[in-house]
Formats: C-alpha cells, structure tokens, sequence
C-alpha cells in the first residue's frame, strides 16, 4: 500500500524567471512613483500630520481632552492599544512560525506581514506612551533603570510592566528579524544599481545590506540566524498577547478577571492579524502588479487561518458567558449581561456579528477565493476585533462593584484624534516601505519558483 | 668575549654621544624641543565654547526668585509651621455654630467644631467647614465706597454722620435692617446709635424665616419665642416639613440630639422613630423610618387630624402612616416630639397643642430656653419696605443682610431705595443690596472679627479675628460705634467692657482678665438659667378652623426650601459648597426643580440618567422663573420643589447667573411668609439643559455585598440582621470569603489604622466631604468636569434607593428602577486602604504601596498616570488629574483656591498641590497622623487614642465617622468594632494565645461588615449595617 499525494498547486504563477523576479520586484523600488503612491501617500501624511496635532495637545492640555472620567481609566487608548498588538500578530506568525513548519507559501507575504507587525507595534506602543498622566517622567520611570532615588525601583508585580518588557522585545526581535530577511533583497538593488551606473542608490543600498557578497557561506549563515530567530519569535507570538491579556486578567474588575483570556487574546490577534495582511496585500498586490506572487491560493489558505482562529474566538466569547452564568458570582454575571443588554449592547452585537457569525462565510469556497469578498471581510474583522477589545475594556469597569460609580464613556475627537495618528502613522511607514523596501522576499521567491529547465516552452 | 658583542647604534648622534642625546636618551620619542603653541588646542576651544553657550542659555532662563522672610520681631505663639487654634462662632443668616479655627503661618485654614459648646457639641456643617473659603473671596470689597467711588473711612463717615444728623434732626426715619442678630454686644452698640439718633429702629429678618413659629408661640405662650428642642430625648419623632437634619432651626445641634438613639448595638437595641411627612425629599425624610409624601396644602390636614386623634375627636387618618404615628405618639407621651417646617402660625399653634397634648414640653421642647437664631419679625420687614416705598423712610444701614436678593419683596426695595437719601449697606461683598447702596461700608469676614453671640437663653460664644483684616474693611459695630459718636472706642475695648459689666463676677475671686481669657479660649460661656417653662395657652380651635379654612391646593403645589449647599445663599460664591454634590440629588452647580416620575411622565419631561433634561417654565404668585427639571423619586405627585439660594446677580464670579432667583416667589399668607405656592403651572420648554450630577445610578442593585441593611424588629431578634457572609466555594467544602488569600498579610507592630462608619447615624449631611476637601486641598474642577464625570472629591456620600415593593431579585433591569417613594441609605465612600490593596499591585512604578501602619499610601511625585490603579479599584475612590488644576485660566472660576493669590492663601501647607498628571485618593489625613506621632515622639510617649482624628471625622455632626487604631485595645475604634486583639498560635503542641498584629483580627461587633468582603482585598474601613426602625422589613430589596 503506498499514499499518493496530490501535486500541490504552484505558489507562484505566471512562469516566472529568476530574473523576473528580481525585475518584477526591484521594478518598484526603483521606478518613479506612481500617481497612485502618491495620492496615497500624500492621505497617509496628512493623517498623520492631523493626529500628530491631536498627540501634541494632548501632552500639553492633560489627558482630560480625551473622554476619560473616574470611572472609565483606560478606554480608546488600550483598546487601540491591543488591537495593534494583535494585527502585529500576524507578521509574526507567518515569519516564524510558518518558516518553522516550512510552509512555502509565505515567503511572497511575509516581508509585508513582517513591516506591518513593526508598524503596527510601533502604532501600538505610542498608546501606552500616550495614555500615561505624565509621559515625560513615564517614558523611562517604567523601565527597570538603575538610579539614584534609593530604592525606588519598578514593581515587577505589575502587568503593566510585563508589557513593557513583552513589547520592547517582540519589537526588537520582530525587527532584527525582518532587516536580516530584507539585506539579500537589498543586495540584489545594489547590485542592479551597480549595473545600471546608479551610484548613489548602490551606495545607499550597499550600506543597508551590509556589504552583502552572496557567497555560500553568507548565505549558509544566514539561513541558520534566520531559523534562530524564528525560534526565538515563535514564542513571542503566543507570550505578547498572554501578557497583554494579564493586564485584565490578573485585575478584580468583573469581565476582566478572567483565566480563559491569555488563549482567547492570541487566537484573536492572529485572527485580526491576518484580516489586517489581506486587507494590506490585496491593496499592494493590485498597486504593484503582483498577481503573480500573491496568488488566490494566498487568499485562500490565510482565509482559512481565519475561520479557524474566528472560531476560536467565538467559542472564548460563549465560553465567558457559561462561566458567567455558572460561575454564580452576581458582579460577574451582572457584567456579561451588561455587555450583551446594557449601554454598551450595540458595542457587543457588533463585536459577535463582525467576529464570529461575518468569518464562517469563508465555508464556501466562492468567497474565500473572491477578492472582493475577502476585502470586505478583512476590514469587517478589524472591525470587529477593535470592538472586542472596546467591549472587554470599557463594558467591563463603566459598570463595576459599586453602582454609585457606574457612569458612561463619550470619546471626544481626540480620542478620534489619536487613533488616527496611528493610521497616520502606520501607512505612512507602510508606503514609504513599500516604495523603498522590495514587497516580496525575492531571495526566498526565487527558491520556490520552477527553474527554467523545467518551465514548459 | 665581551668585545665579540655587537653594538647596534639608534643613530649617529648615539655613535657621537651627543650630549643633547644622552639627555633624552631614556625617551622613547625624542621631544625635538620645538614647543607648539601650548595655549588652545581645538578641542579646547570647542569645549569652552560649548561651555559658554550652555552658560549664557541657562543664564538666560530665569529662575523664579522665592522668599522667605524671617520675623523680625516673631508674635508671641506664632512658630512658622505650627498651627495655632482659636475659638471662635460662626453666624450667619439665622446659622449658628461655635468654631475652632486652624491658623496656620497666620492664615485661617480650616474651621472645626468647638467641642466646649454645649449647643453644636463639635458638630459642624457643610456651609460652616466652608465659610473659611469666603474669606479669600476675590469678591469681597477692598475698601469704603461712596457711590461707585472708593474713598477713605475718615470722609465716608464724616458725610455719612452729616446725613444722619440732617435725617435725625428733621425728625426723619432711620432704619437699620438685619438678618438675626445674635450678639448681645451689638445690640448693646444699636442701641448707642438709637440714642444718638432716636428715630432708628431696628428691623431684624431671616431670608428663611420661622416668624410662623415665633408668632404660634406668641398667642400659645404669651412669649415670641423660638424654642430649643431635644431631639435625644424623643422616642418617636414626627417631622411635618420640618428638615432638621438639613436646614430647620439648628440642624447641627438637633442632628447631635438625633444621632443619640440612632446608634445601636447588641446591648442597646433600641432606637427611636423617625415619622416624615413631607412633599420633597429632604434629608430629614430619607432618614425617616416611615416617610409620607404630602402636598404642601396638606401640612394643616396631617396637623389637624393628628390633633384630632390624639385629642380623640377621631379615630384614624386616610393620610399613610398619620394614623400609626399618632398611636406611637400616644404610647410615647412625653418622649416624642412634633415640629412642622410650615411657616404658618396655625399650624405651629396645632402642633404645639399636639406637643402639649403629649407632655412633651419641659422635656423635649424647652421654652425657658428659647433660641435666637431665629428673631426674624416678616411683619416689621413688610412694614419697612412699605414705608420705603412709600418714600417714609430717611436712613437705612443694611447690616449683615441682603434683602434685595433674600427678601420677597426684594424687587420694591430695591426700587425705593432711590427714594431714602441715605442708603449705607455694610456687606463684605457688593452685594444686590450693596451695589444699590449709596456708602459700601464693608465689614469684616466673621474670621476678621470680634464679637459675641447668644444663641440661647444664658448661652453665650465668643468670636476673634484669626488673621488681621485682609482689606481695608471695618467691622460693622465700629462703624455704628463711629456714627452714634463713640469713635474713640473700639469695638474691641467696647466688647471687653460689656462682658465685664454684663458677666464678670468680680466676687469670683478671678481678675477679669483671667475671666476674659478663659471665656475667649473656650469660646462659649454659660450663665445658669432661672427661667421658667412657659405654659400652654393657646386657642387651638381657632386655629384649626384657620386651617379647615385655608385654600386647597390647585394642580400643581411648590414647595420652596433651602438646599443643604447652597442655603440660603450668602455663600453662593463658595465654589466648595457649589461643587458640593446634593446629599439627596447628587447635583452640582446647578438649580432644578424637582418633580416626580408621574408627573414628569405626563408633561412629557424626559430626565435621563446622564443629568439630560429641558427647562420647564414655573409660574406662581405671579412671577414665572424657567429651570430645568430634575425627576426626583419621593416628591409627591403634584409638587414641585426649588431651592433658594440660587440666581444671585451680584457675588463673584464663582455663583453668578447660577439658577434663577425663588425668593420672589415667597409670599406673605397672614402674617409670616409661606414658602409654599399652592396654585402653580408648569409648562414644559424644549430647550435642553444638562445637569451635573456625581452619582447617575440610583439604586444598588440588590447588592448586599454593598449595602448591608435590615429593621429593627429583626436585629432585636439577630444582631446579624441583614449581614451577608460570603462563602467561596472550595472543590470540597465552603468557606468564609476571608480566610482565603494568596498573599502574605502584614504584619502592624506599631498602629493599625483603620475606621468604622455606621450607615445608621450617617444622616448624609455632607460636612465630611467638604471638611475633606479643605484639609486636603482638593481642587474643585467646574460644571463641565463634573459632567465628564471628573469630581475630585476623596470622599463621596453614594446614595442609593430602594427599588418598587416587589421587585424580583434576580430581575436585572427592574433593579435599575426606584421606588415612588423610595428608601434611602447612605454610604460614604473613601478609599478603604485595602489590606491587599488591588491598586497596589498593578501600579508599575510602585507609587502606591502599602505602609507599616495599614495605609494605602499615595507617592504623588513617583505616579506617572496610568490609571491602572483606578481601573483596579473596586470601590473607585481614586481620582485622576486630568488636566492641570492650580495655576490655570480654564479652572480659574471653578477653583479660585488654587487659581488666585488669595485664594491660595487657604491652601494647607501640611498637603501637596496634586500636579497634572497624577492619582490621587484618600490618605487617612496622613498628614494629621504624622504630626500626631511627632507630638507624641516629642513628648516621649505612645500616642494616645483620639489624638489623631481625620478631617471627616471632625466634621461629622453625629459620630458616624470612628477612626482610630485597631492595635490599640483602648481605642473607641476597637471598642466599637469589639476587635480581638489575640490570635491562637500552636507552638510545641500547646496553643498560645498571642497578640495579633496581623490583618486579619476579629471583629466582633455583629453590624461590622466590609463592603465587598468576597472579594478579598481585605479592608481597613468597616461599615455598620444600617437598621431601620420598622416593625417589618419592605418588600424592597
């Protein structure tokens, strides 16, 4: 008895050349932006240049011009917060983990996962920044610095400095992980600079690969820093968004105070996580013409990521209730009702159909492999995901132990304010990344695409 | 051989043996001797351009310059840094309290109760913990004005002593119009200035006035009195619209009297009956055990018919509760007491029959020691508005009063004063009447000031300045001194010589002098009374056919009462007692009226939870006034209720324009003034309003880990009535909620500070709050803040409703709902300093942390806000600082006391001004407990127990407010608690009984409960269960 196997279908289309490769994608970063780059970019900035006026107010007015009052600490700020941690997610997951279990498909989608995830934990820390009454002193209080104020020293009890430290090195990983991937890349610009009698771009992109020299034993070194980091990322992925989760978890506060949340938080955030890589992909792909390399069956298979982890999701958001329910303590149960029929209610039904019931329509086939489809599907998934965190956070303390203090949250336009300098921000980088960053892993692409020898002519 | 060794040479001058050579010939590098210039090299001259430009840009940056001047010649008793105390009396409109007041670096801080007084026993309220504030009001005048013109004492009197001459000597009328007044010394100055010009007459009034009372008693006992009443003595309690807990008469003193047979315990199972029939809730009726809600027209019915069934001319009454009370009365007599808020002399008279019918005077009224708070005559103030308007008056002083503002009839005063060619107000501010005034000749601040007082009969307080004046004022009594001729005599000298003549017995054996100084550092003084009760004479029947005669009410009935903030408005520029929350509304900076669900149903006015409202047009007694409308549950269907006080014109920038003014709507009904329309249309508008509330949900939601409550009749059964003990449920048994911990505990081997507040005394009154606010320098943030839900306040008092009869326990949405005529409990929250404090732990920078003595303290400088700690705090008592505070235009109105140079002076140096940024909370007044450990460490002794005593706990009128240490034995606080100071430890097979310094003590007093005690968090504040004197327990939950 022996198994077949199906041939698996090619990951990238079009016969592409070795060659092709390196055109299709070099192609971007050394052509003259487009039109296209341009309007967006120009969005981009203004965005940011917007929310940057909104941050710097809020340094110098006081954290009161956001809607915040003694009841509702943290609203916009950590729930914005934790959604950018979570779409970082992604990149993460498809960089490491993926590489671990050499699934090929990646490599045309995670050098974009990998500058989303640094963006979007760059988005994700300014929050935490922001947020803090007195930043200036915050800023470095927070870290475990020696000093001169005796023993004044951090609190390692608490989460807050958890994250910090589960931040700050998933960012630093995440980081080192993506510029090693991106110097063979860099190498190729150089070296089509060189070519081209380009000078100052061969200089610029020699200095940012390094003097890469693309002998064997670079690239055997290479390829073993590249599976240590994975390792080293793969946790990563699961402790961040745990350690994220601990922030409500380890707190009193009825539907915060909840040992379901490390698992819960992680399946969330890859699940928005990869809507957050679709929606950014299908855009570049049609921007930058890589049909080719991000193929429907890309589509598919992060698609399918997503009922998976959207039912995951969905089961946590149940499984709180039943416990809720038959856990009998009437300030927890008082809490979930409240999230489902208090003020709030439109917060958490919106949360359930764009998270749980939105995702099982990936069960057909049609859809997962329609564009459109997927698009519509990512953005409402982040939707989705950004009022999962609204709801933990503020249903949960807006109506806590003592009812004398239960009041409501009304964000103001710089809460608005804010978020927006994030999308700023983020797209910004984004852009800027991908007119000067090659998109597409093009050393690792080469491995998978057939060589000449066996391209049919 | 030693030839065969080679030489190698360094060179030839080696060879030579150049003597230049050998010189250096150690030297690894040969310095050639050429010298470059050794000055500066680049780097040097790098660096100290470096230098330099650091330097003149630092230079550049001024530092602000701060002085401390040392005394020159240092007052006797004044120590930088070390508070001074002085007795002192505050008075004010009819209010009376005896005062101590905190003088730190020669400026008044904090005002306090004066325990030596036997009327307000200590007892403070909001208005008096508050006064203090108004005496660095930007607002108060600088100086004498004649006209719009600042001028000089010496010329404003010399043209102020020629009119009156000129008034007098052409045989015109002069005037002297006042508020009470309570100093026998002034009245002494008065009648100086009678004597020099005898047309004067002097007119006293109240803005709140009991001339109804004055008046029954005048007709029932042959003597125009206001009585005292002893509430501690009363059993059962029926109280017709009297608030005597809030504002009626003596609300300090009878709140005293009332807390004595409210506090309960095992051995003491007894309380007495508090009956409330009244049409808006007042603090008198949510403390009511049985509260029926009448409509102001039916104040004579409920007088009458209780007349009548005591009497036995009937049986019982349609009118809730009228018929039990009546019984309860019977079975009481001569331990209950009556009393009616009305102002209308027959019904005084009917209820003083009743209490005469009850034996209740001699006992729990006393006539031979009438109070004069209250001297207000309506009729002589309509007279001399009449006479005003009629252009008959020559003279008026308005003298610590405001009757253009407080007065109905303000509006034709206030347009005859034209006609009166000398108009002179003495008010410290320009006030209403002031500015309309011809002389501004201010007077002091009452902390300014000399005086005396008597508030009762042979009672007798003093006043002395605390600070010298702050401008270029003058006490009222010089002035009058000054124009009735004697200005040589200063009021001071005058005082002095008419307690001497008046008081001193110089066969006592003390020199005045020492007499003097006793009196003055005590602040009150008795004389022993020998007056007799009065007896009952009064024409009942007449009376009663006054009310079978009076006019039934029409659709809608309001009832006008004075607001436990703002009063009646003297103090309307006190942002403390505007941000103050309503003890019963929870509302802040705002005027309303107040009307049922019913009716708000029917006019279609729709108050939602978040304060949202529309104004409503109110139209009585001819006069119309728009504001907004706030549903109050307990009003009765049919009424509406507004509170004085507000819509001051003229008063700072604090409460101007605040509220419309209500006073006009007063009328006269007989001889005294009603404050009762009883024929009034409301007509909805539909412009929106937003009132700013602390407190949006009403009820507790059946949580009886909150409120622990029960009645009487079961806790004479159980002691445990109404407590709740949470059990945690293990995989194999269940046990105490306490007993399970994950961490650690502490152990306290010196103090362990912790408090017990009864809900049972706690009458809601909120002088703690502002007491707090004072002490702490807790900045007061505005209307708009506190629509953000922003109030800084320490301390709030939650009060919750009861829920309708009936409503099901686990109905979620119906516990949301009140009750028409709801109970009314009230909890003061502050921060409980949590054993295993929840905010301690998530604090990243350790800013909160826990101290050896059980406080959960606050490290301002080291917080950098992420208010984590407040999120993790169960009971919400931490307070952020959203914005800047001190120092800053946008709150300069809200908060002068940390926006302006004066204002700051009121500033306790003891406690940091929080900065931008940070958490704040409840600190146990740890600055008080530090300076009371250092007077004990001076004096080489442990600290005594009621040493060290809390703002809050100062402030409380009733005691309900115990702090103290749980390790101490002695302690009122373990006493109270009944705390078990041993714990049981097993040493060597034997257990031994040890001393527990640990957190965990007993607490044997069965009513002690913490609130959320499942929860763990272990706290160091105790609450008692609040019991109710019914016979059952509602059906509430």
């Amino acid at each position: 008895m022996h198994a077949t196997s199906s041939i698996r279908e090619t990951l990238i289309t079009g016969g592409k050349t070795v060659r092709d490769v390196s055109e299709d994608i070099s192609r971007q970063v050394e052509a003259k932006p487009t039109r296209l780059w341009w309007i967006a970019f120009g969005i981009s900035l203004i965005l940011f240049i917007y929310g940057l006026y909104c941050f710097v107010l809020l340094l110098w007015e006081g954290i009161g011009i956001w809607g915040l009052n003694k009841t509702v600490g943290w609203a916009w700020d950590i729930t914005n917060f934790v959604w950018w941690v979570g779409i970082g997610h992604a990149g993460t997951l498809i960089s490491a983990i993926l590489l671990l279990f050499r699934q090929k498909w990646r490599m045309s989608i995670n050098r974009a996962a990998e500058a989303m995830t640094i963006f979007a934990v760059i988005c994700a820390a300014s929050f935490p920044l922001a947020h803090m009454g007195r930043l200036w002193l915050g800023f470095y209080w927070a870290l475990p610095l020696p000093n001169t104020f005796g023993s004044l020293w951090v609190n390692f009890n608490s989460p807050l400095l958890w994250d910090v430290f589960a931040i700050s090195t998933y960012f630093t990983v995440s980081l080192v992980f993506w510029y090693m991937g991106l110097i063979p890349d860099f190498a190729v610009i150089r070296d089509r600079a060189v070519r081209m009698g380009h000078k100052t771009r061969a200089t610029i992109y020699n200095a940012l690969s390094f003097g890469w020299d693309g002998a064997a034993k670079t690239w055997m070194r290479y390829e073993s820093v590249a599976l240590i980091l994975a390792g080293l990322s793969t946790p990563l992925v699961l402790s961040v968004h745990t350690i994220v989760s601990f922030d409500f978890a380890t707190s009193v506060v009825p539907g915060w105070h909840t040992t379901i949340f490390p698992p819960y938080f992680v399946a969330g955030a890859i699940f928005s996580g990869f809507a957050m890589v679709l929606t950014l992909l299908l855009v570049t792909r049609k921007v930058f013409k890589l049909e080719d390399y991000i193929t429907i069956y890309h589509i598919e298979l992060m698609n399918i990521v997503i009922i998976i982890t959207g039912s995951i999701v969905g089961i946590a958001y149940i499984t709180e209730f039943f416990v809720a329910w038959y856990g009998q303590v009437p300030a927890e149960f008082y809490a979930f009702y409240n999230r489902a029929t208090g003020p709030y209610w439109w917060a958490y039904w919106s949360m359930m159909t764009c998270n749980v019931i939105s995702p099982q329509l990936f069960w057909f086939k049609k859809l997962r492999t329609n564009i459109v489809a997927t698009f519509i599907l990512s953005i409402i998934v982040n939707i989705g995901m950004w009022f999962e965190r609204f709801v933990i956070i503020v249903t949960s303390i807006h109506r806590d132990y003592l009812p004398s203090s239960w009041s409501m949250f009304y964000p103001t336009k710089y809460d608005v304010g804010e978020y927006i300098f994030t999308f700023g921000l983020f797209f910004t980088a984004f852009f800027l990344f991908a007119k000067f960053f090659p998109v597409i892993n093009m050393a690792e692409v080469k491995s998978i695409i057939k060589s000449s020898s066996e391209k049919k002519h | 051989m030693s030839n065969t060794k080679k030489t190698y040479w360094k060179g030839i001058p080696q060879l030579k043996n150049d003597p230049q050579f050998v010189q250096h010939a150690d030297k690894e590098f040969v310095d050639l001797g050429v010298q470059e210039d050794p000055g500066h090299s680049r780097r040097d001259f790098l660096k100290m351009m470096g230098f330099s430009v650091a330097a003149a840009s630092l230079a550049a940056c001024e530092a602000p310059i701060r002085k401390a001047i040392p005394y020159i010649n240092k007052p006797l008793d004044a120590d930088p840094g070390i508070p001074n105390y002085y007795a002192s009396t505050y008075t004010q409109g009819g209010n009376y309290c005896s005062i101590v007041v905190k003088v730190r670096d020669g400026r008044p801080i904090k005002v306090d109760g004066n325990s030596l007084s036997k009327i307000t026993l200590g007892g403070t309220n909001a208005q008096v913990e508050a006064s203090v504030l108004s005496l660095y009001d930007n607002y108060r005048s600088r100086g004498p004005k004649a006209g719009e013109k600042a001028t000089e004492w010496e010329s404003i009197d010399k043209e102020i002593i020629a009119k009156l001459n000129d008034i007098s000597s052409k045989g015109g009328q002069i005037r002297i119009v006042s508020n009470s007044i309570l100093s026998p010394s002034t009245k002494a100055v008065l009648e100086k200035f009678k004597a020099k010009y005898p047309t004067t007459k002097v007119v006293q009034y109240d803005p709140v006035s009991n001339y109804g009372i004055v008046k029954a008693n005048l007709e029932s006992f042959g003597a125009a009195i206001v009585p005292s009443y002893d509430f501690s003595k009363a059993k059962v309690i029926v109280s017709i619209g009297a608030d005597f807990l809030g504002t009626w008469i003596s609300p300090i003193e009878f709140a005293k009297q009332f807390a004595v047979n409210r506090q309960i315990n095992e051995d003491q199972r007894e309380m007495s009956r508090l009956y409330s029939f009244e049409s808006n809730l007042s603090l008198t009726g949510a403390n009511a055990d049985y509260r029926a809600m009448i409509k102001p027209s039916q104040e004579g019915t409920v007088v009458a018919q209780l007349y009548n069934i005591l009497s036995g001319n009937d049986s019982k009454s349609e009118i809730a509760n009228l018929t039990k009370a009546a019984a309860e009365l019977k079975a009481n007599q001569g331990a209950s007491l009556v009393v009616s808020g009305s102002n209308d002399k027959n019904v005084q008279i009917v209820v003083n029959a009743i209490n005469n019918l009850l034996g209740n005077y001699g006992s729990t009224i006393l006539t031979n020691a009438p109070v004069n708070f209250r001297q207000g005559n309506d009729e002589e103030m309509s007279a001399f508005i009449a006479e005003a308007k009629a252009g008959n008056v020559g003279g008026v002083i308005f003298y610590n009063c405001n009757p253009v503002y407080d007065h109905p009839q303000g509006e034709i005063l206030a347009e005859s004063l034209s006609k009166i060619s000398l108009t002179v107000s003495t008010s410290a501010t320009p006030d209403e009447t002031a500015s309309l005034s011809g002389y501004q000749t201010p007077d002091h601040h009452y902390l300014e000031s000399w005086g005396d007082a008597e508030p009762k009969l042979n009672s007798f307080s003093l006043s002395q300045p605390a600070i010298s004046p702050l401008f270029k004022t003058r006490q009222a009594q010089e002035s009058f001194l000054t124009w009735a001729g004697e200005s040589t005599t200063e009021y001071f000298t005058f005082l002095k010589e008419y307690w001497m003549t008046r008081f001193y017995n110089s066969g006592s054996g003390v020199s005045f002098q020492n007499f003097w100084d006793k009196c003055l550092y005590d602040g009150v003084f008795e004389i022993p009374t020998t007056a007799q009760p009065l007896t009952f004479s009064g024409n009942v029947s007449a009376a009663l056919a006054g009310l079978s005669a009076a006019k039934s009410g029409g659709q809608f009935e309001l009832s006008i009462y004075e607001s436990v903030g703002i009063g009646n408005g003297a103090q309307a520029n006190n942002p403390l007692l505007q941000e103050l929350p309503d003890p019963i509304t929870k509302a802040t900076w705002d005027h309303y009226v107040t009307i049922s669900q019913k009716d708000a149903n029917a006019l279609g006015i729709d108050n939602d939870a978040e304060g949202r409202t529309q104004l409503v047009t109110i139209t009585a007694n001819g006069k119309s006034v728009k504001v907004p409308a706030l549903v109050q549950p307990g009003q009765a269907p049919g009424t509406l209720g507004i509170a004085v006080g507000y819509g001051r014109t003229k008063v700072g920038k604090v409460g101007e324009n605040i509220g419309v003014n209500v006073y006009p709507l007063v009328t006269a009904a007989g001889d005294s003034l009603s404050y009762s329309a009883l024929d009034v249309k409301i007509e909805k508008t539909d412009e929106a309003f937003q009132i700013a509330q602390t407190q949006i949900h009403q009820t507790y939601m059946g949580r009886h880990n909150v409120i622990q409550e029960s009645v009487l009749s079961e806790f004479k059964k159980d002691p445990y009535a109404g407590r709740e003990m949470p059990k945690i449920t293990k995989w194999d048994e269940k046990v105490d909620a306490s007993t399970l911990s994950l961490w650690k505990g502490h152990d306290y081997n010196n103090h362990h500070w912790g408090m017990a507040i009864d809900m049972n005394s706690c009458t809601g009154c909120a002088a703690c709050i502002v007491a707090c606010n004072v002490e702490n320098n807790v900045a007061l943030v505005g209307k708009q803040e506190v629509i953000n839900r922003r109030e800084m306040h320490w301390l709030r008092i939650d009060r919750y409703y009861s829920n309708p009869a009936g409503t099901d326990a686990d109905d979620l949405q119906g516990l949301e709902k009140v009750a028409e005529n709801p109970e009314v409990v009230f909890q003061p929250m502050l921060c409980q300093h949590c054993n295993n404090a929840p905010c301690e732990t998530v604090c990243p920078v350790a800013a909160t942390t826990h101290s050896s003595e059980g406080l959960n303290q606050m490290t301002y400088n080291r917080c950098i806000g992420t208010r984590y700690c407040a999120n993790n705090c169960p009971y919400k008592v931490r307070r952020f600082n959203w914005f800047k505070y001190h120092d800053n235009q946008q709150f300069y109105q809200a908060n002068p006391a940390m926006n302006t140079d004066l204002g700051r002076m009121v500033l306790n140096p003891d406690v940091t001004v929080r900065s931008r940024g940070v958490m704040e909370k409840c600190s146990f007044c740890v600055q008080r407990i530090q300076s009371g450990k250092l007077n004990a460490k001076k004096e080489r002794r442990t600290l005594k127990d009621g040493e060290v005593v809390t703002a809050c706990q100062a402030a409380c009128a009733t005691g309900a407010i115990v702090f103290g240490d749980l390790n101490n034995p002695e302690s009122r606080l373990s006493q109270l608690l009944k705390v078990d100071h041993f714990k049981e430890v097993e040493k060597d097979g034997k257990v031994e009984k040890v001393i527990n310094y640990g957190i965990d003590k007993k607490i044997g007093n069965p009513r002690a409960y913490r609130v959320l005690e499942e929860i763990g968090v272990k706290p160091n504040i105790f609450y008692l269960t609040k019991i109710r004197n019914k016979d059952k327990a509602t059906e509430n939950v």
